[in-house]
């Protein structure tokens, strides 16, 4: 496995433009705009319903770099944002009915200021996410107390784990990952987490390893409790299925591996017009490292801001962007595929 | 006329047999359906039995359909392996036991 990010290769996909030229190219590999499937189904134009969630990019920067990754996050990169954004983004939230703050990255631990932001976010009396890959607890003795941390905040942690083995995980997220994020589930459980009666959630995240679809959802959870709980005494409350976006890293892989065209006529094969009218893009507000505003982390990677209202926090504008158009791309087949995919697991 | 007998896209084109037999084909992709749907096993392991079945016939469209859906349901390289060893064992096994026809055969006729 390359264990560098594209930017640091200097990868033709690093460039975002050239990752929108082969996804927007749909009738080279033979499949439907993403458009036209939404006018067929009087989706288009989709609108936003309402802001519910802010969700949060506080960096690139990752201890991990895991071959599915959409960010392109690593240890290498520098993109982080400051105490002045957090800010910002703080005042913006102040002024809206939205209960749910989702950090995500990169590790979001790594930023400087993680901890800071996660305390005045719940002073605010709003909800938190933190999207946790694990690793990191065990990364630093300084990270060691995170279970703690989150705790206190009531945290709600979200969790990836591609599967109750080393071999699939490793595969996707790196050697070692898997014994380091048992190790770390086990962690969580011991101050609470994931265990019967506890308020602490913790969830779990299955991506494929690999170029193929998620199965059942419910299916997936019973067996990953199952096993969780028979090999290594880890439990957990929710398991979410995602599906993985041909975007960065994974556009990379399926590109490399000659599965590209196979997994867009997957996805496209598997649109669910019920998946489609519940896509996340529509309740939530996603917020780059910089403090500009997308309708959802893919369309961050993609660099495809907000249209036709104000693009960065600092001119946010609650009521337009609550009525907004959604930037729609060929990616957006990943979410109305199936079940539907979201950062929440299934959408139907 | 294509160059191979067989052609992974015409897999996808398996739902066009009722162009030469509508009524005939229509019942069986029902009946296909509900074979399939979870009951007294669960949809995960109907597709492990037919993953195992797939190599026992070898059939390469079937083998192609249940490795992608037994991988989409979770299953791993070690259990989709183990299940073609039940389908290995149980053909080899077939022809095995109609050795003790041959013993018995032979039994008779020596002294």
């Amino acid at each position: 496995m390359n264990l560098a990010t594209l930017k640091r290769q200097n990868h033709n996909l690093a460039n975002t433009n050239r990752q929108i030229e082969i996804l927007d190219d749909h009738e080279a590999i033979g499949i439907p705009s993403f458009q036209e499937k939404l006018q067929n189904i009087d989706l288009f134009p989709l609108k936003s319903t309402g802001i519910e969630i802010f969700q949060i990019n506080v960096g690139k920067m990752c201890n991990q770099v895991c071959k599915h990754c959409h960010v392109d996050a690593g240890p290498d990169r520098q993109e982080i944002m400051t105490k002045e954004t957090m800010q910002q983004i703080l005042d913006a939230l102040r002024g809206t009915e939205v209960k749910t703050v989702d950090l995500t990255g990169g590790a979001p631990e790594m930023n400087p200021d993680f901890r800071w932001f996660v305390e005045e976010i719940t002073a605010m009396g709003k909800s938190v996410i933190v999207r946790c890959n694990l690793t990191i607890i065990l990364a630093n003795p300084k990270y060691h107390d995170l279970p703690d941390f989150f705790k206190k905040h009531k945290v709600n942690v979200v969790s990836s784990l591609p599967y109750f083995a080393a071999k699939r995980t490793n595969a996707q997220r790196g050697e070692g990952v898997f014994e380091k994020s048992i190790k770390a589930l086990q962690m969580l459980n011991e101050v609470g987490y994931g265990m019967p009666g506890s308020n602490l959630k913790l969830d779990l995240v299955y991506n494929p390893s690999g170029a193929f679809l998620p199965g059942d959802q419910a299916e997936l959870e019973q067996q990953f409790k199952q096993k969780l709980l028979e090999l290594y005494e880890v439990q957990f409350n929710e398991l979410f299925a995602i599906t993985n976006l041909p975007i960065s890293r994974f556009l990379d892989y399926l590109i490399t591996s000659e599965n590209y065209e196979d997994y867009m006529h997957e996805l496209v094969n598997a649109f669910n017009p019920a998946a489609a009218s519940g896509v996340m893009c529509r309740n939530t507000l996603s917020i780059s490292w910089d403090g500009y505003l997308y309708d959802c982390d893919f369309n961050q990677m993609l660099d495809l801001k907000l249209e036709d209202v104000p693009v960065h926090i600092s001119d946010f504008d609650l009521i337009s962007t609550n009525e907004r158009t959604i930037r729609i791309s060929q990616h957006c087949f990943g979410c109305t595929a199936g079940a539907g995919s979201s950062c929440g697991g299934v959408t139907t | 006329m294509k160059e191979t007998y067989y052609n992974r896209e015409d897999l996808g084109k398996f739902g066009n047999i009722t162009e030469f037999q509508q009524e005939l084909g229509d019942k069986f992709f029902d009946y296909y359906g509900s074979v399939f749907a979870p009951g007294a096993l669960t949809a995960r392991e109907k597709s492990l039995i037919a993953l195992a079945v797939a190599h026992a016939i070898q059939c390469p469209y079937c083998i192609d359909a249940y490795t992608s859906d037994t991988l989409k349901k979770g299953v791993d390289e070690e259990q989709m392996m183990e299940a073609i060893h039940v389908a290995a064992a149980i053909r080899g096994g077939a022809s095995l036991v109609h050795g003790v026809q041959m013993m018995n055969q032979v039994k008779d006729k020596m002294m």
